[in-house]
């Protein structure tokens, strides 16, 4: 027998490829992503090549640059119609650009540069040797209190890293709320929350708690990506299929090319069930809602205080993007299963948020704990499931972030000879002598408050509206009763500044640079213009609350 | 366009409060004065509003109307009745006053940081209530109301919890803590009130779909918009809920006491005289309008708490050993008075309770002010620490006694003449509750009496033998105040005229007719 014919026992000649469809990437449509992420490779070069003295200048500059770049590339996006009219699924159906997607990129984008100039600061550690520091560690590597960390603050390092790692964090985020497949939504997290577990422990006071912090972030974290990665392996064993269109057209029964091993698994409904509970779960954690918000007091305590700000801020942001995407545009066949689910997960957030916050006496950890009630009131839009409930989060969710990053900017200013003065009971005065930071900080807090005439009180009306119409009015209820609880704790925090005498011994507040500055009085700005005059955010965040499919 | 009356009567306090927040620290004086003239330059547009305003015209007048936030259904929505013009009347008439009586209060007495600067920041929250204040009464848009009948607690609560008497029994320490507790239990008590308020107009936006109360009235007086009986009573109890709290409205008003006795007597007199006018006011404005079936449902729930509060505020009064928190008692008596005026139901009890807010400004203003003159002199708020005033400084207890004499309604005061409306217009369709309410009258004289008597009468005490008489700054401040209670108690026919009017109309809109009167003897 001759060779071919050998050969062609147990092979058999494939037809000849004519074509390879080359992928076609929209890269116009991806760019706000791309510029931050290239900045972010640039971040990483400059660390390898530039001298040490001007690192830090160089990567100030290359990453407000791209901050700024990329949120002029989403609204030139927005202008050309992609937020509405235009909307539709890039990347080959992985990456999803449309109203919901542009707005919440540009809002991570304007939070992340906020959170970039608090990073930035290095005015208010007094200098050590001579050199000017930043609220970072020294160097990451050097185990707290040795002598190498010693020698390393005396030669004046500082860890310029933590501008790149901020950019790659962005970078995730912003693909984030925009994914459209499982695979994508997974990477996605997994890109910004790495940076993000170690930007918490980069801290260069109180370095093991802010190492603690990291450590537990990380462990509840990977536990959180396992259950998320578990759920969309169900999934895709229920659907047989990563995209969020198919998924979606499976789970409404609307599919049309049913092969045989979709139809034998399209009918499990344990697959589907429990798949999308531990998809949820995974974006809870995030989200930081009861039952899954352990990690949110200790981390946020822990981190050093612009991480823990930008954190609370854009994580929040993105999170709750992908949750409306999830729960809008892959599982809204599933709405009389998740409906349920989620208003006992509000309900607990909302209070169980307020009523810890309490007894706290933390100034970071009881901001945390708001962050918990405030996901709550969130999720209470979420719920609504209309397009009134998309767009009153994605309003909430703006205004959130301003004030967020503004008061962890504020908790950056007031310090003691140990760093940072977050004790409560080192608050006590404040008003007296420093009436500004103090009238500003409360200003943040009556905004997260919900008091009129602030941001907080339009989103939380815009949300309690949403959930209204959406039949959810127990929820509305349950929402003001804990908006109620958590004044409170706000309002003890303005008596302790305003009506408390000053301690002796009591914290002073640092004068910062003009970039901490433009950070809060950014925060303030916002805050009273979505307060009193909201109507074209409102508009804004309207026309962006449809997704595409 | 015409010129915005009803804006600039609450704006120029509003930008008064700004300016006088921003006057330097050293120029305290100037401050003071700044304040003195934007209350009596406000007092000047107000009075131009009570003389636009036309009795006998249309309903609300001096509209004005913009689009404010749209998505909400939300508009800038002004406009007077004859309720509304005789309580901005009433408020920027008494704001001077408050204005003057405390103008040492706030003097700093402790150093703090240069920036530090009370005396600024007292006159201009005094200045930010009465901008709120003012623009609650003119508000049409429900939501516009419910945001300054919101917001205006934290100028408030700045005013009680960071300015209070300066001698105090326990010393500095202790007055601070009680005064921050007055503080966050006024803001806790009104901030509950006015966020369940918040799910109720939340509620009625669904319902209604806009927030204009003109709208939203006349929808419902043609059956056009039709809300289920269990839906309007829910959204009634929300939005009543939160005005009983302002009022206040026993079991709801223990905050009241706390607030009144902690601040100084021009906060105590702002706090009773103008800001809970806000609730009283409310309550004809929007619960009747909006819900009238279900105010006609909650009628008999209300007036018995409405009597309790009479009786029960009266008999505390009696007890009290502390001059301020005597007042408060009496003041929740007398909002007693005033609800059940309100939900009488009859345009007897309407119109008086009505001037009841009116003259309960006045008269408390007078009592309690004098009272302020008289804790300064001897750093006391204590009724034992005093005696045999009135032989020391007698205008200052002659003053005294007039308050008082108003307080407990005297005939030829002005009180009297709306007590005796409300009981009236109780009494026609609820015998039994205006008799039990007219108690409250004989308990008034009691605690009334009884203080002039332990204060002012009796051997001198050695404390108060050197006690100066009142200054010309606090005859200034007394002075008008006991001349409009004389004037308004003889001939009260300005206020009525303006406020009749818009009682037949809101008779009206709860579809209630005075009950004929009957003749039972002739049958």
């Amino acid at each position: 027998m001759s060779a071919p014919a050998v050969h062609s026992l147990w092979t058999t000649a494939a037809e000849p490829i004519s074509k390879i469809d080359a992928p076609k990437i929209e890269y116009g449509q991806l760019s706000p992503t791309l510029i931050v992420i290239g900045a972010a490779l640039v971040g990483v070069l400059i660390e390898a090549f530039v001298p040490r003295r001007s690192r830090y200048y160089a990567q100030v500059f290359v990453s407000v640059v791209a901050l700024c770049a990329a949120f002029a590339a989403v609204v030139a996006l927005a202008a050309d119609g992609f937020g509405t009219t235009k909307a539709h699924i890039a990347a080959m159906g992985a990456i999803a650009v449309d109203g919901p997607a542009l707005f919440l990129q540009g809002t991570i984008l304007l939070a992340g540069l906020v959170g970039l100039f608090t990073f930035a600061e290095r005015r208010l550690d007094p200098a050590a040797h001579g050199n000017r520091v930043d609220s970072f560690a020294a160097q990451a590597a050097s185990v707290p209190g040795s002598d190498s960390e010693q020698a390393a603050v005396k030669a004046g390092f500082t860890t310029t890293e933590v501008f790149p790692l901020l950019l790659f964090a962005v970078g995730g985020m912003l693909i984030f709320p925009a994914a459209n497949d499982l695979v994508t939504l997974f990477v996605a997290l997994e890109v910004f929350s790495l940076p993000l577990y170690l930007l918490c422990a980069l801290a260069r006071r109180k370095r093991l708690m802010s190492q603690e912090a990291a450590v537990k972030y990380f462990l509840l974290g990977a536990f959180a990506s396992a259950f998320t990665l578990f759920g969309i392996a169900l999934l895709y064993g229920y659907a047989g299929s990563m995209s969020y269109a198919r998924i979606a057209q499976v789970v409404d029964g609307t599919v049309t090319d049913v092969d045989p091993a979709l139809a034998n698994t399209m009918g499990n409904d344990a697959l589907l069930l429990i798949g999308g509970a531990m998809l949820l779960m995974g974006l809870l954690f995030k989200v930081g809602a009861v039952p899954f918000h352990m990690w949110t007091p200790d981390v946020y305590q822990g981190a050093p205080t612009p991480v823990t700000g930008f954190m609370a801020a854009a994580t929040k942001v993105a999170a709750f993007g992908a949750l409306l995407r999830l729960l809008y545009v892959v599982l809204p066949g599933l709405r009389w299963d998740w409906r349920p689910v989620m208003w006992a997960v509000a309900i607990v957030t909302m209070l169980g948020g307020a009523i810890v916050a309490i007894t706290q006496t933390d100034i970071k950890r009881l901001l945390a704990y708001s962050s918990i009630a405030h996901a709550g009131f969130i999720l209470a839009g979420v719920i609504a499931t209309s397009k009134d409930g998309v767009s009153s989060v994605l309003f909430y969710l703006a205004g959130y972030s301003f004030v967020t990053i503004g008061a962890f900017a504020v908790v950056t200013l007031v310090r003691d000879a140990g760093g940072e003065a977050t004790h409560l009971s080192k608050w006590a005065g404040l008003g007296r002598r420093s009436p500004l930071v103090a009238a500003v900080f409360a200003v943040f807090l009556l905004a997260f408050a919900g008091i009129p005439l602030t941001s907080g009180f339009a989103g939380k009306f815009a949300v309690f509206k949403a959930a209204a119409d959406g039949g959810a009015a127990p929820l509305v209820v349950i929402g003001v009763i804990s908006s109620a609880i958590a004044a409170f704790f706000y309002i003890r925090v303005i008596v302790l500044m305003f009506f408390s005498e000053p301690r002796p011994q009591g914290p002073t507040v640092a004068v910062p640079s003009p970039l901490t500055m433009l950070a809060i009085g950014l925060g303030v700005a916002v805050t009273l213009v979505l307060g009193v005059a909201p109507q074209y955010f409102l508009d804004l965040a309207n026309q962006a609350g449809v997704f595409v499919r | 366009m015409s010129f915005p009356l009803l804006t600039a009567t609450a704006a120029l306090p509003a930008l008064g409060a700004v300016a006088t927040a921003a006057v330097p620290a050293a120029r305290r004086t100037a401050a003071k004065w700044l304040a003195l003239t934007v209350s009596l330059a406000t007092l000047a547009l107000a009075i131009t509003v009570l003389v636009r305003f036309d009795p006998d015209g249309s309903r609300y007048q001096l509209t004005e109307s913009h689009a404010w936030i749209k998505d909400f259904g939300v508009r800038y929505e002004l406009g007077v009745d004859g309720i509304a013009v005789a309580l901005i009347a009433l408020t920027a008439l008494l704001i001077p006053f408050i204005v003057l009586a405390g103008w040492h209060d706030a003097d700093p007495l402790e150093t703090g940081s240069r920036r530090w600067r009370p005396t600024q920041g007292f006159f201009a929250l005094i200045l930010a209530v009465e901008a709120m204040v003012i623009i609650s009464f003119e508000a049409t848009d429900v939501f516009l109301f419910y945001i300054f009948f919101e917001a205006m607690l934290i100028p408030m609560y700045f005013l009680i919890g960071g300015f209070g008497d300066r001698a105090h029994e326990h010393g500095e320490e202790a007055a601070a803590t009680q005064r921050s507790y007055a503080a966050v239990k006024f803001l806790l008590y009104n901030l509950a009130g006015g966020l369940i308020m918040l799910a109720a107009v939340i509620g009625l936006y669904v319902v209604a779909g806009n927030f204009s109360l003109t709208q939203i009235a006349e929808a419902r007086a043609n059956g056009s918009l039709h809300m289920a009986t269990s839906t309007e009573r829910w959204l009634f109890l929300g939005f009543f809920f939160a005005f009983a709290v302002k009022a206040p409205l026993w079991p709801l008003h223990t905050w009241l006491p706390n607030a009144m006795q902690e601040s100084t007597a021009p906060v105590a007199v702002l706090i009773t005289a103008v800001v809970d006018k806000v609730g009283t006011f409310a309550m004809l404005r929007f619960c009747l309008q909006l819900f009238p079936e279900a105010s006609k449902w909650a009628t008999p729930v209300i007036l018995v708490l409405a009597l309790i509060s009479i009786v029960y505020g009266a008999l505390l009064a009696v007890g009290q050993r502390d001059i301020k928190r005597l007042v408060a008692y009496a003041s929740i008596s007398h909002f007693g008075f005033i609800i059940m005026g309100i939900f009488a139901m009859t345009s007897q009890g309407q119109s008086g309770a009505t001037l009841y807010m009116v003259n309960h400004g006045i008269s408390t203003a007078a009592l309690m002010l004098v009272a302020g003159f008289l804790i300064s002199r001897r750093g006391s708020r204590l009724i034992a620490d005093y005696g045999g005033v009135q032989k020391v400084a007698p205008v200052l207890a002659g003053t005294f006694l007039i308050g008082g004499l108003a307080t407990l309604s005297l005939p030829g005061l002005a009180p009297f003449v709306s007590e005796f409306l409300v009981l009236v217009g109780t009494f026609t369709r609820y015998p039994v509750i205006g008799v039990i309410a007219t108690f409250g009258i004989v308990l008034a004289a009691l605690y009334t009496l009884v203080l002039y008597q332990r204060t002012m009468t009796g051997p001198v005490k050695p404390e108060v033998s050197a006690m100066p008489d009142l200054r010309v700054r606090e005859l200034v401040v007394v002075a008008p105040l006991i001349v409009l209670l004389i004037f308004l108690g003889v001939y009260p026919k300005p206020v009525t005229d303006i406020v009749n009017p818009a009682v037949k109309q809101t008779m009206s809109d709860v579809q209630k007719k005075d009950p004929k009167p009957e003749v039972e003897a002739a049958k």
